[in-house]
């Protein structure tokens, strides 16, 4: 009796791992159903292994845009903004007189536009008291608009062969857009994990009053997770930009959707205080896995829709029931 | 504390201004698609000043940013059109609002494209009831009262000239059995509905299926996204039809990214980008079929025979007919020197 009580505690000491083992799980399920469906492609192991980086490749953009989203619901704050960040700093960074500028310039340009605009809403959420929700609303609608603006509502075509070269080009035999969601995700993870500023993160998203209590200079901190959030929306343009040779401002659509919820099924907690780095990327390796699957299946794209509004349904439930069960212990 | 704070933010602004120098979009613009006046066309002659109130949705795409500047082009050729652009806003409710306050201002004619046929229907009828007569461009009205005249295009052709050109090619290289793609545009919309059903139409008469169909969303990124997923699906593949050159950037970034070139593609809405892919030949892309935003230049010239009581010069009837449908013509490496003035 007393084993069976006690084996949800030791199940919730290891809940990230279990959580991370499960949607490993529904990888590998996922495997199964397109071995079953296309027998024919499965069976080849150089298409398997092409698939595989293909995917690995649409999860690259999303990828880094996750990673910056889970340090911010883990802050405790929301960023609905990242779709039209990714859209403004790749219509930036490819206009005319930014692509003068050769590479270098691109890229610093996309940089700077996401982290000035992260700047943005971490100022108004952690200095103008803004709810979250509302300052990246505003942010969302603000920057589609500037990106509309400064691209003529025309799609901007990418003239840049090192930067187009990036979706094209492969380190060590890994598609050069996957090696760096490797870094920004290995960095990504340090930086929760392994420093301060991760420490407080999560401190600030467990309990903000405590967090402030104990010293921490929440509103920098807040306000430093919004940029760091812009500085992905930097990256993942920049990505974005590479994969379809150009911008547009209506690029990188329901972006923030994607990422939220990669991060949810990953184990981010939406009230903040808990998740992790690995549990978003597998989260977003999903998705990714799911679309890929329903393309090589034939099936329309409303049936994916509901298949991942189901799975995002599953995790949430998930989520709930270990919270009953730790509350129970 | 406060110092490394300052540096983090000082070195924020100057960032700022620095990229803020790089919005300089100098792109050699586009030709909008006018017609100029033709001597012998007894239209030509100035004839009593046509108001013209004009309003289409806000552009985040490169068909809807043509449809405006072609009309305020074409508005431009005429000295006896005063045109009188209203901002449309983001949805049909805004769009309505703008419009009741251009019914206030009194224009000769107005030309529109709606955001939704359906939800303006009751403005054109309010319009044509206050004696101005509308033009309808591309998105029609349910109710015939609630329009004068309406020009637009044919989604539907455009997916049967797309699914001719490709079994015609098909049964030129003696495929039996050609595997055939489909990316289509965003699912919801019902043109996107008709172009699909148009091109599988037209493939069947050929004895030919879609093995394999996406739905992108009109942009490049979404595009490229579907076709590295529609090219893992179809290793092999032997056509494939893309209905949007815009998201066709993408979709070719995706076709050379993943170095196939075994089959051909045909794009859709006839942009300059593809027709000069087109016309150089080193691409898959090897035609689209037109659903042209020229479409605007001549509704305007149309309210302006509306306007001033004429008809259409060549034919017999002394006004403007109510209907005009485009054909969706297919610009191919041979006629694309043509058809390069009209892409956008």
């Amino acid at each position: 009796m007393t084993t069976a009580r006690n084996l949800p505690v030791s199940w919730m000491r290891n809940v990230a791992w279990t959580r991370n083992l499960a949607l490993v799980g529904v990888l590998i399920v996922l495997f199964v159903v397109g071995a079953l469906i296309r027998p024919d492609l499965y069976s080849d192991a150089d298409w398997v292994v092409n698939n595989t980086l293909v995917i690995l490749q649409h999860s690259a953009a999303i990828g880094v845009v996750t990673v910056g989203m889970t340090f911010v619901i883990i802050g405790g704050g929301i960023d609905l903004s990242v779709g039209a960040l990714i859209a403004l700093a790749g219509v930036w960074s490819t206009t005319v007189a930014t692509q003068s500028f050769g590479p270098g310039g691109m890229i610093f340009c996309a940089l700077a536009v996401g982290i000035g605009a992260g700047l943005v809403n971490g100022i108004l959420v952690a200095y103008g008291k803004l709810v979250p929700f509302i300052a990246t609303l505003a942010m969302l609608v603000a920057a589609r608009g500037l990106a509309a603006q400064i691209s003529g509502k025309q799609t901007q075509i990418s003239g840049d062969q090192f930067i187009n070269g990036l979706a094209r080009t492969r380190i060590l035999g890994v598609p050069t857009l996957v090696v760096i969601l490797i870094v920004v995700a290995g960095l990504g993870w340090v930086l929760l994990n392994r420093t301060t500023f991760g420490r407080r993160t999560v401190a600030i998203g467990g309990n903000a009053e405590a967090a402030r209590l104990a010293g921490i200079n929440i509103r920098r901190h807040t306000m430093l997770l919004y940029a760091l959030s812009g500085l992905c929306c930097g990256i993942a343009a920049v990505m974005l930009t590479s994969l379809a040779t150009s911008s547009q401002a209506a690029a990188a659509e329901l972006y923030e959707l994607d990422a939220i919820a990669a991060a949810i099924i990953g184990g981010t907690l939406l009230s903040g205080g808990r998740g992790t780095i690995v549990g978003s990327m597998i989260g977003v390796v999903v998705f990714s896995t799911i679309t890929n699957l329903f393309a090589i299946a034939n099936l329309p794209t409303e049936v994916q829709n509901m298949v991942k509004g189901g799975i995002i349904v599953v995790a949430v439930l998930v989520q709930q029931l270990q919270f009953r069960l730790k509350k129970r212990t | 504390m406060a110092t490394r704070r300052n540096m983090l933010l000082g070195g924020a602004v100057l960032s700022a201004m620095a990229v803020a120098g790089c919005t300089s979009n100098e792109t050699p613009t586009n030709t909008p698609q006018v017609k100029d006046g033709d001597g012998n066309n007894p239209n030509v002659q100035p004839g009593k000043t046509v108001t013209i109130g004009f309003s289409a949705p806000a552009a985040d795409h490169g068909w809807i940013a043509a449809i405006t500047n072609n009309a305020k082009a074409q508005a431009g050729t005429f000295k006896d059109v005063v045109f009188k652009p209203v901002e449309a806003g983001k949805d049909a409710a805004a769009q309505r609002a703008a419009l009741e306050a251009l019914i206030s201002q009194k224009p000769d004619v107005i030309v529109l494209l709606p955001h939704d046929g359906k939800e303006l229907n009751a403005f054109g009828l309010k319009a044509m009831e206050a004696g101005i007569p509308v033009v309808n461009l591309d998105r029609a009205f349910p109710d015939p009262l609630a329009y004068r005249c309406q020009i637009k295009g044919d989604n539907y052709g455009m997916g049967v000239a797309a699914g001719h050109y490709i079994g015609k090619a098909m049964r030129a290289k003696n495929i039996a059995s050609p595997i055939i793609g489909e990316i289509a545009g965003m699912d919801e919309l019902e043109l996107t509905q008709e172009r699909s059903a148009g091109f599988k139409a037209a493939l069947a008469t050929y004895g030919f299926t879609v093995a394999n169909r996406r739905a992108a969303r009109f942009t490049a990124d979404t595009g490229q996204r579907e076709a590295q997923n529609l090219l893992q699906a179809l290793p092999k593949m032997d056509a494939v039809w893309n209905h949007d050159d815009d998201q066709g950037i993408g979709v070719l970034a995706a076709v050379a990214a993943a170095n196939r070139s075994e089959f051909l593609m045909v794009g859709g809405a006839g942009s300059k980008k593809a027709i000069e892919d087109i016309a150089s030949d080193k691409t898959v892309l090897k035609a689209t079929v037109t659903y042209s935003p020229s479409m605007a230049s001549s509704a305007i010239s149309l309210a302006r025979l509306i306007g001033q009581s004429r008809g259409m010069a060549d034919l017999v009837e002394l006004q403007v007919p109510k209907e005009i449908i485009l054909a969706s013509e297919t610009i191919t490496k041979d006629n694309a020197a043509t058809y390069v003035k009209l892409g956008f």
